[in-house]
């Protein structure tokens, strides 16, 4: 028997949080279904603020000359819209997803990380309240979500807007750095026994290949931000025209993370349009091997494709060539995807669910972004529509088309599985075509500006250019998707509190998550499950479509008696006190007072030696014994 | 301890082996250095710089780095992202000069 | 066997077995290294970064110094030397932890992190001589921006890993560094050698090449 005479260090000895309930239990939490549930609420914050920047400029642009907003605030609303949009809503939102479902959907307990887990989620938070805290404290960045210098160096833009930045996106970024190595750990070694790599849902294999995107780009646009930081704040010359800087060197660097970070946003969206099709459809997801080879297929060429950001820096016409052609390329598994959810559907008996609803929109939008994001792959003719609003229509096709929509439909497909409510189907409806309407009426009109000439990240246009009409329509339609996302915000918070208690399987559905209860319990599982196909949960429910004796011992499986004793890791204050002291160190940078940034740093220090040392603070749960 | 990883801690590199490395790496700083006073021309003593110090790499990554000896799954991550970065390393470079 | 009568045995008891250290994992390898690994694939990515803007910018400064006016051979060798021996007491200080003598792990990783202090002081010193005698800075042209930028971040990683392993040392000396910790000394080792890697490209592609005249 193990003894309990091992000598404990200081840090096993510090108290450890208890509480199981209340403020401290949320902020101490390391289970992964807690976190999921603060990246969603807080995502879904942040994605109003990004909501509300967007309309302020819609407005702005609703006719020609108007002055709403000053070009100086415009600037400002672009780079804190984009920026808000993609790594503190869209971003978060999907890691809400992760974080709740992929233990679940492997059959785990946890994640393989959990303080780790934890710690991602504070760093987004304290990333996104640094950045966002630069509007009260003398103005945000106005260099656009990229900061490209020279606009973005001391020289030609000398307040604190790009060093909050900068800063921010590294706080924010670090979470989602650290996320990615815990989710590929998590997957790769805490499957439940046979769960195969080629049994698990097609969410799983998004969310992975989707981690080797984050952990091999983050560190690029990483060091990117850290040599403007470093111009900025200490004076070095990288980005400085006179010393014989090459601005495309940080055009290289940001887009080469910049483009596998779009297959970051986009792919676990695809995998939820996975995820739902084939519930339903009553029917399996058509080609699962090619969908997961498509899925690895469409992240590893994403890595050769940057370049088509910059056909107009000037890098040749066969470099641009090169570029033009591997980007046409990803056309190939991505157009087999829709070939493949269309196969889901046909012949299968579809219920036209809310999810389902926007399921089917994101086929529709992200086809047509698909489509003009080859067109402007194009390089010969990227020169025309380069900077234009076309290319702002392509990517709000694929950016709301495909990965919000897919996102609104995660929320109605398991949100009565995170909060224990039905969502009301009918507000679901109503929300998904309200949204659908007002979507294609503002970003469609958007082509057809762009190639007549209207260029990007102005703050008005004269009369008498033709596109006073359009930009009126645009206007109108973000007000229905404001409108849109109102009634989704209302259908959530009444269903909290009045929607019908959710059953375990509300969907019929075909995975493991729907076996436990609604809201999951703490532990998850009462017993490890055992897993004998792809679907486990489906052919479970119709052992005659199990392949052979496998079908067996399932059944087997499932008398088995649940596990009597149960160890959970417990909180950690570790995780929230490195993730403050980074907030005040960012603080202490921003401003440059060294003794607040190395104080920051070294409370940050002691708590990841802490964090190190401390040991899991476990908890044992024993379930209703039935010896 | 899982049995697969019983079976790789028995194919373990003794402390002999391990100072044989270090003496390896040793020789084979001392032979970059005096590569570069040798006169060749420059292409060739590019090349075999960068031989010799991927030798010195993969000397680190097999016996120190323990890769020789443990799952294969260590080596193949490794390689994807030292792949990744020596080719996206060379395109930029290529590229912009 | 009942709930009860292992409650009666000791909560303690309980919380021990099912302390198993080696949870099974699907594909037989402990979390920890593999999360290791793919943090080490993600860092190469980060210097190479670094890297890819050194190989640009190296001969592109409008005033000098430049590369190969301020390289110093014999000094760096020496330094790259001491981080490579310590990468070998590095380990020699693992196969201790994975033999189970945690006592002297912290020897060999008491001579590990007196390399590494070795190591930083030949820079550092090298850095003063740089800005001392050749007047050149990180603000001198953007060679040096970048030289000192890619050496400095490296240093900070050399920095970080002596703190990381003189807390795993301090932990084998107090006695309170058990067997179930062996991979946490291996991860570290691996962070170590990594470190030490990057090192060789640096010197390599930085000095070597430089001093050659490629």
């Amino acid at each position: 028997m193990a003894t309990i005479t091992a000598q404990r260090s200081f840090w096993e000895a510090l108290p450890k949080p208890k509480a199981q309930t209340g403020f401290w239990s949320w902020v101490t939490t390391v289970d992964h279904k807690r976190i999921g549930i603060m990246y969603f609420w807080t995502s879904i914050v942040f994605f109003l603020i990004g909501g509300v920047e967007a309309l302020l400029m819609r407005l702005q642009l609703a006719g020609p000359n108007l002055s709403l907003i000053g070009p100086d605030l415009f600037n400002q609303l672009f780079t804190m819209h984009a920026t808000t949009m993609i790594f503190l809503a869209i971003m978060p939102l999907t890691a809400a997803f992760f974080n709740y479902f992929i233990p679940l959907l492997i059959g785990a307990r946890d994640v393989a990380f959990p303080k780790l887990n934890a710690f991602s989620y504070w760093m987004f938070l304290v990333g996104g309240i640094f950045l966002n805290s630069s509007w009260v404290l003398g103005g945000p960045s106005d260099a656009g979500w990229f900061g490209y210098p020279n606009y973005s160096t001391m020289e030609f833009n000398p307040g604190f807007g790009v060093d909050f930045w900068i800063i921010g996106l590294l706080l924010s970024g670090i979470g989602t750095l650290v996320s990615g190595f815990n989710f590929i750990v998590t997957i790769l070694n805490l499957r439940a026994p046979g769960m195969s790599l080629m049994r698990m849902p097609m969410f799983v294999w998004a969310t992975l290949v989707t981690s080797f995107l984050i952990v091999f780009s983050f560190p690029v646009i990483t060091v990117a931000l850290l040599l403007l930081l470093f111009d900025r704040i200490f004076g070095t010359l990288l980005f400085n025209i006179l010393a014989g800087a090459d601005l495309t060197v940080y055009h290289h660097l940001f887009w080469v993370f910049g483009h596998p970070e779009v297959y970051i946003i986009v792919l676990p969206a695809m995998g939820i349009v996975s995820e739902v099709l084939p519930v339903f459809s009553r029917k399996p997801l058509f080609g699962y091997s090619v969908m997961v080879f498509s899925t690895m297929l469409i992240g590893f060429v994403g890595f050769g494709v940057w370049s088509h950001h910059l056909f107009t820096v000037g890098m040749g016409p066969v470099v641009n060539t090169v570029f033009a052609l591997a980007t046409m390329i990803i056309a190939v598994p991505t157009g087999i995807k829709m070939f493949n959810w269309i196969g889901t559907l046909w012949g299968g008996r579809l219920k036209f669910t809310s999810a389902m609803l926007f399921a089917l929109g994101f086929l529709a939008l992200f086809l047509i972004g698909g489509l003009t994001g080859v067109m402007l792959s194009a390089s010969p003719s990227n020169a025309q529509i380069h900077h234009t609003y076309f290319v702002v229509g392509h990517f709000h096709y694929v950016m709301i088309g495909g990965a919000l929509f897919s996102l609104m439909a995660a929320i109605h497909y398991w949100g009565p599985k995170m909060f224990g409510r039905m969502l009301d189907e009918r507000l679901g409806k109503i929300s998904f075509w309200t949204l659908f309407i007002g979507f294609n009426l503002t970003f469609f009109p958007m082509h057809i500006m762009g190639v007549m000439g209207m260029p990007r990240r102005i703050y008005t246009y004269d009369e008498g250019l033709g596109v006073g009409t359009l930009n009126a329509i645009s206007t109108f339609g973000a007000l229905m998707m404001g409108v849109a996302i109102l009634i989704v915000l209302y259908n959530l918070l009444t269903s909290l509190r009045r929607g019908q208690p959710a059953p375990a399987d509300p969907w019929d559905g075909r995975t493991l998550e729907w076996t436990l209860p609604s809201p999951v319990p703490e532990y998850n599982f009462d017993r490890t499950p055992h897993v004998t196909s792809r679907d486990e949960l489906w052919i479970r429910k119709h052992p005659h479509l199990a392949h052979g004796a496998e079908g067996h011992a399932a059944a087997a499986a499932e008398q088995s008696r649940p596990d009597e004793v149960i160890v959970l890791p417990g909180g950690s204050y570790m995780p929230l006190l490195v993730a403050l002291a980074s907030l005040v160190a960012a603080y202490g940078l921003v401003y440059w007072y060294p003794a607040v940034f190395w104080g920051g740093i070294a409370v940050a220090v002691a708590g990841l030696i802490g964090w190190g040392l401390e040991g899991d603070n476990e908890r044992i749960i024993r379930l209703g014994g039935n010896c | 301890m899982d049995t697969l990883e019983k079976a790789q801690q028995a194919a373990h590199p003794t402390t002999r082996d391990y100072l044989k490395v270090g003496v390896t790496l040793f020789v084979l700083t001392v032979a970059e250095v005096v590569a570069i006073y040798l006169g060749l021309p420059r292409a060739l003593l590019a090349a075999v710089l960068v031989v010799l110090s991927a030798w010195k790499f993969l000397l680190v990554a097999q016996f120190f780095m323990h890769l020789k000896f443990d799952s294969r799954i260590y080596a193949g991550f490794f390689a994807v992202g030292i792949v990744l970065a020596v080719l996206i390393t060379l395109a930029v470079t290529v590229i912009i000069l | 066997m009942s709930h009860a009568s292992a409650h009666a045995a000791g909560h303690v008891e309980v919380h021990q077995e099912a302390h198993a250290h080696h949870h099974h994992t699907s594909l037989g390898i402990p979390n920890q290294k593999l999360g290791t690994w793919i943090f080490i694939a993600s860092e190469s990515m980060f210097f190479a970064a670094l890297i890819t803007t050194y190989m640009v910018y190296r001969y592109r400064s409008v005033v000098g110094p430049h590369p190969d006016e301020v390289v110093n051979i014999p000094l760096t060798t020496v330094s790259t030397f001491i981080l490579l021996m310590s990468s070998l007491t590095m380990a020699l200080g693992v196969s201790a932890a994975h033999r189970g003598e945690m006592r002297q792990v912290g020897k060999f990783l008491a001579i590990t992190i007196l390399g590494g202090l070795g190591f930083l002081v030949i820079q550092f010193y090298e850095w003063w001589h740089l800005a001392h005698d050749f007047g050149l800075t990180w603000r001198t042209n953007i060679f040096g921006s970048i030289f000192y930028i890619l050496t400095g971040f490296h240093k900070a990683h050399v920095i970080a890993g002596m703190v990381w392993l003189a807390v795993i040392a301090i932990s084998s000396f107090r006695g309170t560094l058990r067997k179930e910790h062996a991979v946490n000394v291996d991860v570290a080792g691996l962070y170590w050698h990594f470190v030490d890697v990057v090192w060789i490209v640096i010197f390599t592609l930085v000095f070597l090449l430089t001093e050659a005249g490629v």
